[in-house]
């Protein structure tokens, strides 16, 4: 096997402060500023609205106030023309006359005004959703690093863990510092992005084991080197296309989505980026060795027809 | 090799055929509709659909089209303007008929024939609303004791057993004065239910029994109250008039309601949250009513209540007839006055006729009753807590022995016509808060297709040029599978029927992304085999062989992802899981097995190749 061998390896105690550093920063937003968590898991009530030409915000909210909602966040969405009203929960709220109230307030403004969306949800609701994505997002990785002990060997596993939470915080992390809405289709791409990650780490991961078999003796660090430089183009062009595909939906697939296909793209680069030096640095930090294949070879022979 | 050609590729190409037909009904589009259907749910008869095309042919509306769907008849029109029109004019003119703006797929005849349908919209793209409703399961378990309470003293005083009777929150406290009373009565609790937790014990001489629900009453109890209020609110749903409604369970104590095409979320909520139902009592006239509200003690067999106007009313204790034995209701005008008339069953009807032999030229009095749940903070703690509100709406002397068939008068028409309907539907068994809510406008759910439409193109096509650019014919190859990767999950979620979502769109749209890696792996693998050498024939299988244990793995543990995600998902997060889980299944079918097909379609077939057209 020939082919240029780029030796990735010999950065990766920069890219690890890098992470160490980027993860660091995540957190400490996460704690201090927390997330600008959407009503999916708050609770509250959003009504998207068009208008028919640009209406002034700061009178919307004036007789907003003036109907007894002051806190309700007005914004424009997606145009000029659009508005996007949003209210945190309150004690004792009713979604239905929260809703009327805002209805009546807006076609004040424009009786031929068009509601697009409202959404209500109970804070209870939220809560019960949060709950359940950490649930879902915990029992994925434990079905993960069985699968993934199971198929390979648990320092795989670990560094196919540890790439996925690197991600996850980074991910979140960039959320809260930008304090951009996170709601549950976020949500989504966030696992989405465990996902996709995955993809990649396992795809390495594939060719290291295939290598460790076929090259014994050789230094771990030489058998990494060699597997990422031989990947490298597929990652590439997979992120690449699938990027491709992202940017057409964050440009084009309206308001709704940009923050999803957003999230995805961030997901993506950080997943590409994670696979060849957090995955990979960990699996050398875990001192993988030729020998953490020696029972394996028996399995092998006997796969052979 | 000619195996392959024979068998397998046969395979493939039947399911491939299949893929298409069953996507195929998708690219019709539908029809603006009504549905027309009979409020009992028996089929519309032939006499009801000449009297649908007479009434848009009076009105001057002009249709596309009349047929029968199941029970129900589907009437078709060119644009939405005479939909809304002829809704207007049937919902007006055609009584015992429920009335519903629907959109009718233009499939062929023969496709739906074979039973081949359209993928199902989901709500944000196709608009309407969506309600979620917690279950106030603990009110249901509460009525349950209460109901024990009631047996059990009647069932002891029967036995000659001296007890009082005690309730907390989830036990029954019997306490008797006689030790030896404690046998008979857990015999008698036996009988009336082995299931119940009973534990007796003597407290300063007393001897006590505590009766409590076990689990599995409990959990029984749950699930009647769900299942009961979940048929209610397909009742109501179907009375609301909505063209394919859902309403399923939700977790443990939620009940979601899907109604596409409405548009209106405040007069559906007011019929579907309600717990409205009456109830018909004798008038206490022995005492006075102003009496027992000043002293705030009714007497002993009658309870205090008070009227619209807020004056107060003595009513007996024992119910006559209750919302439950009612078959049916309907609004009228009975001499002027709104009314509603209203059919009692058989031992409502026989109960009727008895109280009011026996009390004729007395007062009788229709009890309305309203439940009003709300969510409160107790102990830091969300709670379902429900107040029930109890109006007199109408008192009048029994002039005349009925059993069956009456009219309650006092309401004003809007009243009476909500009503109508609830008492019609039937009562909640228990009751249930609105926790979610959303409502989409059509033209957000169109401009959501349209968008994401254009997403899937735009992102398609500068992939696929990516490919023939890198790969050259392989490429080509990849591109064909990529496309046909698409109708295959058309196909599938057709087949399962499942909502197509905003985030099921981005799901495809990241399939397309993430179908062209397993392409790009193999062929890859098959350059480094190029590379090294190996011949191109050899090189074709190599690659192929060894890409698919990385295909498979890759794609396995991305698939248990979104098999989690599904499972512990709801709403959006579901609709995302589903079409990524299915798109990773048909991405590894077509782009392992069809694109080999091909090419070894097209270089396997050849005496000699000397290069491959791979991108090197």
């Amino acid at each position: 096997m020939k082919g240029n061998i780029f030796d990735f390896m010999r950065y990766r105690n920069i890219a690890a402060i890098f992470s160490i550093v980027l993860i660091l920063v995540a957190l400490t937003s996460v704690i201090s500023r927390g997330l600008n968590l959407g009503i999916d898991f708050t609770g509250g009530v959003v009504v998207e609205a068009g208008f028919s030409e640009e209406i002034n915000l700061q009178s919307l909210r004036v007789l907003l106030a003036e109907a007894d909602y002051a806190n309700a966040m007005v914004q424009n969405f997606g145009s000029p023309t659009d508005v996007l009203i949003r209210l945190e929960p309150q004690e004792e709220m009713d979604g239905g006359v929260i809703r009327d109230a805002i209805l009546a307030v807006m076609s004040e403004v424009e009786s031929s005004v068009e509601l697009r969306r409202v959404e209500f949800v109970g804070p209870q609701v939220g809560q019960d959703l949060i709950e359940q994505g950490s649930l879902a997002m915990l029992f994925a990785l434990i079905m993960i690093f069985i699968y993934v002990t199971f198929r390979f060997r648990w320092k795989f596993a670990l560094g196919a863990i540890g790439a996925l939470i690197h991600d996850v915080l980074i991910l979140v992390g960039l959320f809260s510092i930008l304090q951009m809405n996170f709601d549950l289709t976020i949500l989504a791409a966030v696992l989405a992005t465990i996902g996709y990650s995955l993809n990649d780490t396992i795809v390495v991961f594939d060719r290291v084991r295939e290598n460790f078999k076929a090259l014994r003796g050789e230094a771990a660090y030489d058998v990494i080197n060699k597997c990422i430089s031989q990947m490298i183009t597929r990652t590439m062009i997979t992120s690449g296309t699938t990027l491709l595909v992202l940017l057409a939906l964050f440009y084009l697939g309206g308001e709704t989505v940009s923050g999803f296909a957003l999230a995805l793209i961030v997901g993506i680069v950080i997943g590409t980026y994670s696979s060849i030096f957090v995955a990979s640095s960990l699996i050398i930090y875990l001192q993988i060795t030729s020998l953490d294949f020696a029972e394996r070879k028996r399995e092998a022979v006997d796969d052979l027809p | 090799m000619s195996n392959f050609l024979t068998f397998k590729s046969v395979a493939i190409c039947a399911v491939l055929l299949l893929g298409v037909l069953m996507a195929l009904p998708n690219i019709f589009g539908s029809d603006p509709a009504i549905q027309v259907s009979r409020e009992d749910g028996t089929d519309v008869v032939s006499s009801s659909i000449e009297e649908i095309e007479n009434l848009l042919d009076g009105a001057g509306i002009s249709m596309s089209s009349i047929d029968l769907r199941g029970n129900a008849a589907i009437v078709r029109f060119q644009d939405n303007e005479s939909q809304l029109a002829a809704s207007v004019v049937l919902r007006e003119a055609l009584d015992l008929h429920v009335v519903a703006l629907t959109l009718a797929p233009r499939t062929p005849r023969w496709l739906q024939s074979i039973g081949f349908r359209p993928m199902n919209l989901g709500l944000d793209l196709r608009g309407g609303v969506y309600f979620l409703y917690q279950v106030d399961l603990d009110t249901a378990i509460n009525q349950y004791l209460e109901s024990f309470q009631g047996t059990i003293m009647q069932a002891f005083r029967s036995e000659n057993l001296s007890v009082t009777v005690s309730r907390n929150n989830t036990e029954l406290q019997f306490i008797f004065t006689n030790q030896d009373d404690l046998f008979t009565a857990e015999n008698i609790l036996f009988r009336i239910d082995p299931l119940l937790q009973i534990e007796g014990s003597i407290i300063e001489n007393q001897p006590i029994l505590n009766v409590a629900l076990s689990n599995m009453q409990i959990t029984q109890r749950q699930n009647l109250a769900l299942q009961q209020n979940i048929l209610t609110l397909r009742n109501r749903v179907n009375e609301l008039g909505v063209a394919e409604p859902i309403v399923q369970r939700q977790g443990l104590d939620r009940i979601l309601v899907q109604l596409p095409g409405v548009q209106d979320p405040a007069q559906a909520e007011r019929i579907l949250g309600s717990t409205a139902t009456i109830e018909f009592r004798l008038v206490d006239f022995e005492n006075d009513p102003f009496e027992a509200d000043r002293t705030r003690r009714p007497p002993l067999n009658s309870i205090l209540r008070y009227d619209q106007a807020g004056f107060p009313e003595l009513l007996r204790r024992e119910v006559i007839v209750s919302g439950n034995e009612l078959t049916d209701a309907s609004f009228m005008y009975s001499q002027g006055q709104p009314a509603v008339s209203i059919r009692l069953n058989a031992q409502g009807a026989s109960r009727m006729l008895d109280v009011t032999q026996a009390n004729l030229n007395r007062p009788m009095a229709v009890l309305f009753i309203e439940d009003s749940p709300e969510i409160v903070e107790v102990d830091g703690e969300q709670r379902l807590v429900t107040s029930r509100e109890e109006t007199v709406i109408n008192k009048a002397v029994i002039r005349g022995v009925f059993s069956s068939n009456f009219q309650i008068t006092g309401i004003t028409p809007f009243e009476g016509q909500d009503l109508a309907l609830l008492l019609r539907s039937g009562s909640l068994a228990t009751p249930i808060v609105k926790v979610e809510e959303r409502t989409i406008g059509p033209s957000l759910g169109q401009d959501n297709i349209d968008r994401g439409r254009l997403a899937i193109i735009v992102g398609l096509l500068t992939v696929m040029m990516f490919m023939v650019f890198y790969y050259r014919t392989f490429g080509l190859v990849a591109n064909v599978a990529l496309v046909m990767n698409i109708v295959l999950i058309v196909a599938v979620l057709s087949f399962l029927q499942a909502a197509l979502t905003l985030p099921g769109i981005a799901g495809i749209v990241l399939t397309v992304g993430m179908a062209v890696d397993a392409n790009v792996l193999i062929f890859e693998r098959i350059r480094e085999e190029l590379r090294n050498g190996v011949t191109p024939i050899a090189s074709i299988r190599g690659g192929y062989e060894k890409a698919l244990s990385t295909i498979a793995d890759a794609n396995i543990t991305t698939l248990i992802a979104a098999v989690v995600l599904f499972t512990f998902g709801t709403g959006p997060v579901k609709g995302f899981a589903i079409t990524l889980a299915i798109g990773i299944v048909t991405s590894m079918f077509t782009a392992i097995m069809v694109t080999r097909l091909i090419v070894n379609y097209i270089y396997e077939s050849r005496e000699k190749i000397n290069n491959l057209s791979i991108g090197i």
